[in-house]
């Protein structure tokens, strides 16, 4: 096996200086007409956990392949781990596509070692890993079971781990929470944790808003195949002004004046984003004017209102579906 | 997990081993070999079955049956002749049957008696042998003039009193038989060499099916160039089919060593068995290399059985002419067919089998490698860029998309 172990820096994120694991600039992908993907611009930095959110067709599989060097795209550039050409630097990078799917003959064990060997690891270390790894996540008893021998649930956590069998630099997961029941997803979530505590670089496509928000540092919302902002989560939740819930013993009185534009009634509640000059000159004039505070809460924008004010309603409610989808 | 070997980049020939591996020991181990094996038995058995039944139909038409309607001496003279004539004729002679024994100046209406049903005659001998009637069908019975009269005269002592002995002086053989039995290795050769092809192709192609339809493929296609992916099935599907010949080639020689003949005599081809050996294996790889990339192209193409078979179709009726024309073009020597069958890439590797079979030089089997060396390597490209193109987007939302002419497909090819 020709071995090349050297990899390049990959270029720093002009913004914090980490290095970036990918650079993607107007990346174009059309099938037959039809544009896929439009003009999406990425840079995900090393180390960091990257969501790529969106309802289902909203082209994250595409972007994933151009990233991955599974389809080329038809303009644009991409640079993962520093190579324009992603297959030079496929030994380090680690892949769970959406379909997932293994030989249903092949034996746990060997199934990793296989997907190992794809990545360059000699046959013999990845049976020797497979095994170590499989013991650590409680499947040592069904190493030498053939796959179709194995519950599509045990046969998906087989694949997780030959996909990181080989160490990689880079894991990419396209839906990896799709099909999984809870107790997995969060086993999911304390593994993804652990590669980026790691140093490795974790990117996944969801359509669940709960999963990128709790796990991701930072992501790229897209909808019909254009990125309309891709950061920092923090970044996009600062789109939307924080929203204040205040409560008042007083109904009625000059105080109301002072409250926004915005400002709705909600049962006992009244609700309104935080005004740009701050909260104190409100709460003085609700003070002066008597409104009698009985409580007052000011909730920073969640990333689902962010994804709305970003993506649009249309998105929005396409993603509400997705999620809903398979609880039908 | 702290183990100090760490992963390279796979070249495209090294991840092609990795494909080839996995594909070779997952079809050694499975049925699909075990059906590989015992497949060529399935023509030899059914040919072999055809054969013999024709065979006995054929001498059951053949062997005529002539009724014999004359007095009894009469009777009894004509079937001591045809036993004593008949050893030296070596079956020339048609059976007697006794029609019936006649009393003398009895009449016998011969064309009522072969009317009779169930009494299934060619022809009624009757008369006397003096003086034979043949009573039968116009367009045989003058066949059977000369043996009657034969008869007859033997019967009546006009025959030779004692038949001298002659002795046979054989030879081996002669340039003709030789000729004959070198065109029949030929043939054998040929239809041995397009049942292997036919159906490795069709099982490398349903081996693709079957990754596409475990949905390993994207798998694949994320870690290693599917040219790779191309080569590595190609060249799985290659060995598995040497170990294949190998076998037989094993069990032919086992045959051979314990019976001291071999279970089907063939006649020596031009080139010697060991050169042609070698050979066959040279052309089956290359016949089963341009007719693999083809399928596996296609396969590319298909998300489903069906869509392969759709698809496959008229590749297969094209390879059966290309047979066709191949072994058409072996019974015209040194003519502008076998010129064009030799040179066309997919009819070249059976048109140059046969040469070897029935002309002993070799130099033309070094141009026809290097010919069909150079065709391979552009199918197999073309075929890798069509797999490369079209494998990720058959099936599911693209397969809407997969509906595009010919030129269009090879358009892409090109790109």
């Amino acid at each position: 096996m020709k071995m090349d172990l050297a990899l390049p820096s990959a270029t720093p994120d002009p913004n914090t200086a980490r290095p970036l694991a990918i650079e993607a600039r107007g990346m174009v992908k059309r099938f037959d007409g039809f544009t896929a993907v439009d003009g999406v611009d990425l840079t995900v930095p090393e180390g960091s956990i990257y969501g790529i959110l969106g309802p289902n067709g909203a082209g994250k599989t595409t972007t994933l392949r151009m990233l991955l060097g599974i389809i080329d795209p038809d303009a644009g550039m991409r640079r993962v781990l520093g190579h324009e050409r992603p297959h030079e630097v496929a030994h380090a990078i680690g892949y769970l596509p959406e379909e997932r799917g293994l030989y249903p003959s092949m034996k746990a064990t060997e199934a990793i070692a296989f997907l190992g060997a794809l990545r360059g690891l000699p046959l013999a270390e990845g049976r020797r890993r497979g095994r170590v790894l499989l013991e650590e996540h409680g499947l040592g008893y069904a190493a030498d079971r053939q796959i179709r021998q194995l519950s599509k649930g045990m046969a998906q956590q087989v694949q997780l781990l030959g996909t990181l069998v080989h160490e990689p630099r880079l894991v990419v997961f396209d839906e990896p929470f799709a099909g999984l029941d809870a107790l997995n997803q969060g086993k999911l979530e304390r593994m993804i944790r652990a590669l980026a505590g790691k140093g490795v670089t974790v990117i996944f496509s969801t359509h669940v808003i709960a999963h990128a928000e709790r796990l991701c540092d930072e992501v790229a919302i897209i909808a019909g195949g254009k990125v309309p902002f891709a950061g920092p989560v923090d970044v996009a939740r600062d789109r939307i002004p924080p929203q204040v819930r205040l409560e008042t013993r007083a109904l009625d009185g000059p105080w109301r004046a002072a409250l926004p534009g915005d400002a709705r009634h909600e049962g006992a509640f009244w609700m309104f984003s935080l005004p740009e000059s701050g909260i104190e000159p409100l709460l003085r004039a609700l003070i002066e004017g008597e409104a009698g505070i009985l409580s007052l809460s000011i909730e920073r924008a969640g990333l689902h209102d962010a994804f709305v004010a970003i993506a649009g309603d249309a998105a929005a409610r396409a993603l509400e579906q997705d999620e809903e989808e398979p609880k039908r | 997990m702290t183990a100090p070997v760490r992963t390279g980049r796979l070249s495209t020939l090294a991840a092609a081993l990795v494909i080839a591996r996995r594909d070779f020991g997952a079809i050694l181990f499975s049925r699909t070999f075990i059906f590989f094996l015992i497949g060529p038995l399935f023509p030899l058995l059914v040919g072999g079955l055809a054969g013999g039944i024709g065979q006995a139909v054929q001498q059951s038409a053949d062997r005529p049956v002539l009724g014999l309607a004359m007095q009894s001496h009469d009777v009894d003279a004509m079937l001591a002749a045809r036993a004593a004539l008949a050893p030296r004729l070596n079956g020339e002679l048609p059976e007697f049957v006794v029609v019936k024994r006649l009393a003398p100046r009895a009449r016998f209406d011969a064309r009522a008696a072969l009317k009779t049903p169930g009494l299934n005659l060619a022809a009624i001998a009757s008369g006397s042998p003096t003086a034979p009637v043949l009573t039968g069908t116009g367009d045989r019975i003058g066949e059977w003039r000369g043996p009657l009269s034969l008869v007859a005269a033997q019967a009546l002592g006009r025959g030779p009193e004692r038949f001298p002995e002659v002795t046979l002086a054989g030879t081996a053989t002669s340039t003709a038989d030789r000729h004959h039995g070198q065109l029949s290795t030929a043939q054998g050769a040929q239809v041995l060499l397009f049942l292997l092809t036919m159906m490795l192709a069709g099982m490398v192609l349903s081996t693709l099916v079957e990754e596409k339809g475990n949905k390993i493929i994207e798998v694949l296609a994320a870690a290693i160039p599917m040219d790779a992916v191309f080569l590595g099935k190609l060249f799985a599907m290659l060995a598995v089919s040497l170990v294949g010949i190998g076998t037989w080639g094993l069990v032919g020689l086992a045959v051979r060593v314990a019976h001291g003949q071999a279970l089907l005599e063939l006649a020596a081809p031009a080139v010697g068995w060991p050169a042609f050996f070698a050979l066959f294996v040279i052309y089956f790889s290359m016949a089963y290399l341009l007719l693999g990339s083809v399928f596996l192209a296609i396969g590319s193409l298909a998300s489903t059985v069906r869509e392969v078979q759709t698809l496959s179709m008229p590749v297969t009726m094209l390879q059966l002419l290309v047979f066709f024309f191949a072994s058409y073009a072996m019974a015209r020597p040194g003519s502008g067919i076998e010129l064009a069958a030799q040179v066309i890439p997919f009819s070249s590797p059976f048109a140059m089998l046969a040469r070897a079979a029935t002309d002993g030089a070799l130099w033309p089997h070094l141009i026809g490698i290097a010919w069909q060396v150079l065709c391979v390597a552009v199918f197999i490209r073309v075929g890798a860029a069509l797999f490369r193109r079209r494998v990720m987007k058959s099936g599911g939302a693209g397969g809407k998309r997969q509906r595009r002419s010919l030129v269009e497909l090879l358009r892409t090819a090109r790109a």
